[in-house]
């Protein structure tokens, strides 16, 4: 039943067709291109490796079948194994070994103009804040969601609350671990709209299957247009079931862990909720956000993914229906 | 071990030498007569039969997880069971499987190859089985009791420390890591001892099979992968029962340093497994050629070459760390000359295969299948020594391609060869040659369906490591295909282990030498003797028995009435003195399980650990206590009473 939920969620979420939005045979970046070639070209040069080789041994056991035995000279079987074991080898070592560190600089030479996001890996989700250049009126939190502006350098830092995290949007760059105790650093570029799913690469825990997040890359005014309207507090909410929808949000357990910014609900435990429903997926690019999977979410997180920090809501059906109006204003 | 002793009091001898050999070395029969075994052929057949025990059961475990990963969303699994399933597959078949299986073969062939009695520290050689079996029922029974460990069989802290497993569940881990490992170390020094000292006369070093060079490597690769693995996990587990903060990183420990440690094992322990399967190889390459191999030379240094250059791979599994460029480059190029040495052996195989036509017997089909899977397995190993392509491919999907290709292609596939080559000399049998067909084939492709959408899906986003996946990432289809591999392989794994079940009691005699092949073993009867050899031989070429002039020489002067073997030089094997070996006992048993009541009581209270202590300290005086007298034992003395 859990599978059947978050099977029909992402179908929603990711409009650009399915296949290849987590894929790094589909670059979208500048990284993800080199390494992208690099591997195309290591590809070749391996199969015809693995042909010769292959082959080699094919002959060696099957020549001279139904006829005598045959065996190299001794100045034949020494020119095999240098040619073949020594000189072809460290010469294709050498070719990768120079292509691949060339590759290594360029990837590492940041370039001035990044835009600055901090990224920081919880058990298991996302958060995502956006430093407002010395203002903090200015920052803007979210979580599970990198919106990035296409064709700048974004230089992202990682941090991680408790375990090792590894940070991978294979469709822009390969993977920067999140390690506890350490600030780690990448740098990503999208050259084209588009949105991508990442996962976290590396083992961490319970419910590490379900460590996703969504880059979506747009035009700069779009960009900053998202960026603006992140920044606003909250919304007051108008409808009498808002109203009551938020009163339970402060009064309950919701505040214990979610920040809701313009009201008094300001824990990091959790995602920032200030502008949930903008977010298009829940529970770390999990579940798509609809109204019925947030009501699931909020009354049985355990069922969609078990283990999650998240405890089970004891709501009556108003209440949740409340809860819901509320969450829905929160744009 | 015992020099010769002038005071030694003989024991009286009736019928024939052979016959008094025959009881000098024979181990004591019956159900309570097992646990004093110290023979090398016996605990070399118990580490095979318990590792391919534990193959079974991590093969089912992978199974298992197949299962759960066929479609999306699958719920046979809950994500604490696949966390728990994925932990005991890598820790049984890295720790519990790989490393022992290769153990008990050199355990049982060495001395066989070497033409020696016995090994040099039999009971030391006990000693390392049972805790080896105790670790193994240890683990399991933690296992079935809902206790297994869940933090993969690399254990990375913090995520293994107490504040995010608590419970027992990495104690166990900690605590059974560290007692195999102490297993993986003992045989570790007997097969040095063995190789260095106990070798026939005229068996100088560069006479020695190819087989027993790969053990000589990987023994001295153990001496110094194991302790810093067994130092990580002891420091693991005082983290966490004793509270210390080597890894917490609030109280000022460090979580890269245990990947440092881990790995500094880790990846030597890659090539300790995957050396004495090019061992296994040259043996069957030159007795199914029927040839001398080309380059025995440069084949040594290959495995010399391997055994060193090993050990300067780790960071490699730390590319996305974050470590600086300089380092990272001289690891890239570290794991890209290593494939050099492999490459040497792939080819002087070939150069010696060349025109041979070759018997296409199983244990050479599986040889082939190596060459195969191998090849390819290390050419993706040369691609993600690439520092930007790992951090592309790095813990996803195309890394378990990368080494299940490396690990069965290159150590199971001439392990299952090996097995097929050596078992008429362990049971006097053969297998079936149509059995072992099926098997290869089923093996072969099923592997391959297994395992070779694996690459793709890695890159196609899949990380490993996760209990389930989303629909819509277009994973399905390739998933789906590697569980039907997955299955189909593990029916090749069946019909071997069948075929050797059953040929073990019905299968045809093999004779002494049933390949034709050139190494020693093959020159005593199948199964060998207790004694081994009725004769030392002395060694007249590279390849003993195709070399043998026919004038026979060989030893004289070792008693028929205690385990004597003869002491030879390290390089040239000339005769150096005697050695009196020990005879069946009880203390590697009461060592083993005094050591255990230390190590499996650690999980409970501290307080166990000087019980276990005083125990140790008892089973040791035992162990130690003097043997001026080799007196008869005493299930002989009841046998004759005429004596």
């Amino acid at each position: 039943m859990t599978g059947r939920a978050v099977t029909l969620g992402l179908a929603f979420v990711l409009l650009s067709g399915c296949d290849g939005v987590q894929s790094m045979l589909e670059p979208r970046g500048p990284h993800a291109a080199r390494i992208a070639t690099l591997w195309w070209v290591m590809l070749a040069v391996c199969t015809v490796v693995l042909l010769i080789a292959c082959g080699l041994v094919l002959a060696a056991v099957f020549r001279g079948r139904g006829s005598d035995e045959t065996e190299l000279s001794l100045k034949q079987q020494r020119s095999l194994v240098i040619a073949g074991g020594v000189v072809a080898p460290v010469l294709v070592l050498l070719g990768f070994l120079v292509y691949s560190v060339k590759i290594s600089q360029a990837m590492i030479a940041e370039p001035a103009n990044a835009l600055r996001i901090e990224i920081v890996g919880h058990q298991w989700w996302w958060q995502v804040s956006y430093p407002g250049e010395g203002r903090t009126d200015l920052n803007v939190t979210t979580a599970n969601e990198i919106h990035i502006p296409v064709g700048r350098p974004v230089s992202i830092e990682l941090r991680s609350r408790d375990v090792i995290h590894s940070f991978w949007a294979p469709n822009l760059h390969g993977k920067t671990d999140v390690i506890p105790g350490r600030k780690t650093h990448t740098w990503i570029q999208a050259d084209a709209p588009g949105t991508w799913r990442g996962q976290c690469a590396e083992y961490c825990g319970l419910q590490h299957a379900h460590m996703a997040f969504l880059v979506i890359a747009e035009a700069p005014e779009a960009f900053y247009a998202w960026m603006n309207a992140q920044r606003e507090p909250a919304p007051e909410p108008q409808s009498p079931s808002a109203v009551r929808g938020r009163e339970i949000f402060l009064n309950g357990p919701c505040m214990m862990c979610h920040t809701v910014r313009g009201t008094l609900a300001e824990s990091t435990y959790g995602p920032d909720l200030t502008h949930v429903a903008s977010r298009r997926t829940l529970a770390a690019a999990t579940i798509s956000n609809t109204r019925g999977h947030r009501a699931g979410w909020v009354l049985d997180p355990q069922v969609i993914k078990p283990g999650t920090q998240m405890p089970p809501m004891n709501l009556s059906n108003e209440d949740l229906h409340a809860v819901l109006d509320y969450l829905e204003t929160l744009r | 071990m015992q020099t010769s002793d002038a005071n030694a009091a003989t024991i009286e001898t009736t019928g024939t030498s052979e016959d008094v050999l025959d009881r000098t070395w024979q181990s004591p029969p019956g159900f309570p007569g097992w646990f004093l075994h110290v023979n090398h052929r016996s605990i070399g057949k118990r580490f095979i039969a318990t590792a391919f025990l534990f193959l079974l059961i991590g093969g089912v475990e992978a199974l298992v997880m197949r299962l759960q990963l066929s479609r999306p969303g699958n719920t046979l699994l809950s994500p604490d069971l696949y966390n728990q399933f994925f932990t005991m597959h890598g820790t049984t078949m890295m720790f519990f499987f790989a490393v022992p299986v290769m153990e008990g073969f050199a355990i049982y062939l060495t001395p066989l190859m070497i033409g020696a009695r016995d090994m040099a520290f039999p009971r030391l050689n006990a000693f390392g089985y049972y805790v080896y079996l105790i670790a193994g029922v240890a683990l399991y029974i933690s296992f079935f009791l809902g206790m297994a460990p869940d933090a993969g069989w690399f254990a990375y802290v913090p995520l293994s420390t107490k504040e995010y497993s608590p419970g027992m569940r990495m104690d166990v881990w900690a605590t059974m890591i560290t007692f195999i490992e102490l297993s993986a170390l003992v045989a570790a020094v007997e097969l040095i001892v063995t190789i260095l000292k106990l070798r026939a006369p005229g068996m100088s070093l560069h006479r020695m099979p190819l087989f027993i060079w790969a053990i000589l490597v990987v023994s001295f690769m153990i001496m110094f992968a194991m302790p810093p693995v067994m130092v990580a996990s002891l420091m693991l587990a005082i983290d966490r029962t004793a509270g210390t903060h080597f890894f917490n990183v609030a109280a000022g420990g460090d979580a890269l340093l245990w990947q440092h440690l881990f790995w500094f094992f880790g990846h030597p322990e890659v090539y300790i497994i995957f050396l004495p399967a090019m061992g296994m190889l040259s043996a069957v390459i030159i007795t199914f050629s029927r040839r001398r191999v080309f380059g025995y030379t440069p084949l040594v240094l290959a495995l010399v070459a391997t055994g060193f250059i090993g050990f300067g791979l780790w960071v490699h599994h730390m590319y996305t760390a974050g470590l600086p460029q300089l380092g990272s480059s001289f690891f890239t190029a570290a794991s890209m000359i290593i494939a050099i040495p492999s490459g040497t052996q792939i080819f002087c195989w070939i150069a010696t295969l060349w025109g041979s036509r070759p018997d296409f017997r199983p244990p050479l089909l599986f040889a082939l299948g190596f060459f195969g899977i191998f090849i390819l397995g290390g050419l993706t190993g040369v691609m993600i020594a690439s520092v930007p392509f790992d951090l592309q491919v790095h813990d996803t999907f195309f890394i378990v391609a990368h080494f299940h290709y490396v690990l069965i292609g290159g150590a199971v596939f001439p392990l299952l060869g090996a097995t097929f080559y050596w078992f008429p000399k362990i049971t006097g049998r053969m297998m079936s040659d149509r059995a072992g067909h099926w098997s290869f084939w089923l093996a072969f492709t099923g592997f391959n369906l297994a395992f070779f959408p694996m690459h793709q899906l890695g890159m196609i986003g899949m990380p490993r490591r996760v209990y389930t996946y989303i629909d819509g990432l277009g994973w399905n289809g390739l998933n789906l295909l590697a569980t039907v591999g997955a299955f189909v392989f593990a029916a090749g794994i069946v019909v071997f282990v069948l075929d050797a079940l059953i040929s073990m009691r019905s299968g045809p005699i093999a004779g002494r030498n049933p390949w034709n092949a050139d190494t020693l073993e093959w020159s005593t009867s199948s199964p060998p003797p207790n004694y081994n050899f009725r004769e030392i031989p002395v060694i007249e070429g590279r390849y003993a028995l195709w070399d043998a002039t026919g004038a026979n020489p060989h030893v004289v002067g070792l008693r028929d009435d205690r385990r004597e073997v003869l002491v030879t030089t390290v390089l040239d094997a000339h005769p150096q003195c005697i050695s009196i070996l020990p005879g069946p006992s009880p203390w590697p048993l009461a060592m083993a399980a005094s050591v255990s009541v230390a190590f499996i009581g650690m999980l409970w209270s501290m307080w166990w650990v000087p019980v276990g202590f005083a125990l140790t300290f008892v089973a040791m005086i035992g162990w130690h206590w003097p043997r001026h007298h080799v007196r008869r034992p005493p299930w002989e003395e009841k046998e004759r009473p005429e004596d």
